[in-house]
This record gives C-alpha cells, structure tokens and sequence, in this order.
C-alpha cells in the first residue's frame, strides 16, 4: 500500500476532473460555445466598420471570456457537495487547500485554457494585428487562471445556497474588474504602439498573489458550508 | 487484554440550529472494540459521528484521538480513519474501478488495479468492475462506496448506516469484514436500524435520546 505525496493527491484530483468533464463533454463545450457565441455576435450588431471593430476588440474578448468562466463556476463544487464526495476531500490527510488548487487547475484546463486559444481565431473576425492577437492570448493565458482562481472562492462561499448560480457571479464579477481592465490594456497597449509589458506584468502579480491565497479561502469557505 | 482507549469522547454537546441534540456525553474505544450508536430519527446518530470527523463542531466538549484533541491532530488524524455517510461519495460516470482507485487517493493511497478488483470482487462485484456505476443498483452502489473500507489501514472505521439497501448476504459479508478490522485492532462506531452482530465480540451500545 502506497501513500499518496501532495503532489500525487494534486495530480489526481486534476485527473479525475479531467476525466469526469470528458464524460460528460456537454460542460465544457457549452462555456466554450458561449464565448464564441457571444464574440461574434458584437461584429453583427455594429456592423462592419473596420476601425471601431478593431478598436473594441480587446474589451470584447476579454468580457466575453469573464461571462463564459462564469457559466461554469456553480457547478465546480456542487457535483462533489451533492454526492458526498466533498466529504472525503475534507477527510484526506493531505490539506484541503492542496484538493481546492487541483479542482482550479481542473476547472481552468477545461474553462479558461480553451478560450484562450480559440481567441485568436475570434479575434480576426475583429481584423486585430497579428501583435496584438499574441498578446491577447498570452493576457487571456495569465488572466483566465485569476478568474478560476477568485471563482473558486465564490462558488465555494455559495455552496448549498438556493439561486446559488446567479449569486456566484455577481460575488466574483466585481472582483475580476482589475484583471479585465489590465487584460484588455495589454492588447489595447500594443494596438497602440506601446509595451504591454507593465500589464502583463501586473496580471502576472494578480495570478501570484490569488494563487497564494484563494486555495486557502475556498478550503475554509467549503469546511463553512459542510456543517 | 483490555488496551487503553484510543477514541474519547469527553462531556460532548452538540446542536442543530438552536435543537440541543445530546449534552453530557462520554464514550471511550479502545482497540478490537465495537460501538453501536442507537436512536430515534432526529436523536444526532449522524451529527455525533461527523462531529468525530471534524465536520461539525461541539457546542461543548471534545473529542480525543490518543490523548490529544482532533483539532489539534490536523490532517493526520484523518489518515486513522475511514468515514462512510449517508452519501455513497461515487461519481455516475466512472466505473466501479475507477470510483475506488479515486476514493482510494483522496484517502492518501494509491491502489492498484489487482487490489481494487480484488476489492470489489469480495463485495461481490465480479464482472462489474468496468461498468459505468450509473448502470448498478442502490445496492451495488453502496456495495461500490464499501469496497474503499477494504483498501488502506484505517484504524477507526465510522460507519453512518452502511447496510443501507444492502441484501442480506451483504449484511454478512460486513459483519464479517467488521469482524476481521476489529481482530486486527481496528475499532468501528456505526449506527443502524438494523441488527449487526459480529461473531465473538460483544457490541456495545450507546443509546442517544
């Protein structure tokens, strides 16, 4: 009988929420459908005047992404709540807040990692310069992983609540203002001729700094909800 | 050989809402010892037992693991242990394999696939191993949830009704493996409603009201 290190329990957790969104592919499609979705839709309705498409560009991606990422986040604990499962993550003898970070890693994989490279196809529909389609993934590759992040919190602090769905995001969409304004000034940046580096440098921080704290909170947030 | 008590409960309250369930209560297990937790529906069988996992915190009293507090053991504490609710804790999707190898990580081991079947196949899942669990009854379901006890080294085993929906060659299959834990030192506390003796040793009972 082999013991489990701590990243041995990370990697299976991230592998078995891998395994189980592959089940039921649906999930994730939908988030990615969404944005899609959501993308195009700007180009048809203000119509194909090549200068203000390229110029809204950025904001639209970047909050088109922020709503997709929402769409997952109540069901990143309620399946587990549900099914008892969440019980057994407590009773590891490893630290939840290991458990919590493999399920935002999951969740990322399958939400946020895919927006990130079907942004540029996205983006030349806004006839975006091939700069600043580079930039853009590489904002949405560092800002995605700060929403799963924060959207962990959220979706753990409404756990088991009625209309928790709805709750989640408008608890999460305040906090992520920060990273959709330095996100969408990177590209905007760039557009324009200048560096982007100061803002993917600050989103770089705001991944850091959520990737020190936000496991631990949504660990305490689920022992809350569990009694 | 009576051994000192590992598991005690000291001067325990607990509360639901503003409902005092049970004050006042004091229980100690000692290896090879087996405790059935009686009571009517609504007495707190279930609260006691996820208050002994840490889950709920008692309004008063503690709980002592080897002398010292739970709260003070952290997450090792929980590596003693082996926790089975109400809930089977088992993912539709996966096979009955793939449900036990994962609760077998999330419990701090890595099972392989001969000691997972060889698992399952002494719940009497044979030839069931690879079906999504979606497609198995309630009772091989809990069957599923009830192979994790056969993987690992738990010494305490806290069982929240576990012959739910179980036949009754099952109900023997569990009083035997409870009876195999308990001759090698493992204590087990479990509430049911249904009778479970378990050959040569003496259940004792506590009675909550």
């Amino acid at each position: 009988m082999n013991r489990l290190s701590l990243f041995g329990l990370l990697g299976l957790v991230v592998r078995r929420d891998l395994l189980l969104a592959m089940r039921r592919r649906a999930d994730v499609l939908t988030t990615l459908i969404f944005f899609v979705m959501v993308v195009s839709l700007f180009p048809l309705g203000v119509g194909p005047e090549p200068e203000l498409l390229r110029k809204m560009a950025s904001g639209v991606v970047w909050v088109a992404a922020l709503l997709a990422s929402m769409l997952s986040l109540p069901r990143m604990f309620s399946a587990d709540h549900a099914d008892g499962t969440l019980e057994q993550m407590m009773l590891a003898p490893q630290s939840l807040s290991v458990l919590v970070l493999g399920k935002i890693v999951a969740h990322w994989m399958l939400s946020g990692l895919p927006l990130a490279l079907i942004a540029p196809v996205l983006g030349l529909q806004f006839d975006m310069p091939a700069q600043a389609l580079w930039i853009l993934v590489l904002a949405l590759l560092l800002g995605t992983p700060v929403l799963s992040m924060i959207g962990a919190v959220g979706a753990a602090l409404t756990l088991g609540l009625r209309g928790g769905g709805v709750l989640v995001s408008l608890l999460v969409l305040p906090l992520c203002i920060p990273v959709l304004i330095f996100g969408a000034g990177a590209v905007e940046a760039v557009s324009s001729g200048m560096s982007a580096v100061s803002n993917l440098s600050l989103l770089g921080a705001f991944m850091l700094f959520a990737l020190v704290f936000t496991p631990f909170v949504a660990a305490q947030a689920l022992r809350i909800s569990m009694e | 050989m009576q051994q000192a008590p590992l598991l005690e409960v000291k001067d325990l309250a607990c509360e639901r809402g503003d409902h005092r369930l049970f004050s006042g209560l004091n229980f100690a297990l000692a290896p090879g010892e087996l405790m059935q937790v009686q009571g009517a529906n609504g007495s707190g069988k279930t609260t006691l037992l996820r208050t002994l996992c840490g889950f709920v915190q008692p309004v008063q009293g503690s709980v002592h693991w080897c002398g010292q507090d739970i709260g003070e053991w952290d997450d090792d504490f929980h590596a003693e242990m082996c926790y089975l609710g109400h809930l089977n804790a088992i993912k539709d999707e996966l096979s009955a394999l793939e449900n036990l190898q994962m609760s077998a990580g999330l419990a701090g081991y890595t099972a392989s696939d001969q000691q997972a079947v060889a698992a399952l196949r002494r719940m009497g899942l044979q030839r069931r191993e690879h079906l999504p669990v979606r497609v198995l009854s309630q009772g091989q379901r809990r069957r599923v949830a009830l192979a994790r006890l056969l993987i690992g080294d738990a010494h305490l085993w806290i069982l929240d009704e576990p012959l739910t929906a179980l036949d009754v060659g099952a109900v023997g299959l569990m009083q035997e493996l409870i009876g195999e834990h308990l001759s090698k030192g493992g204590m087990t506390i479990f509430t049911t409603h249904q009778p479970l003796q378990v050959a040569g040793v003496q259940t004792r009972l506590l009675v909550l009201s």
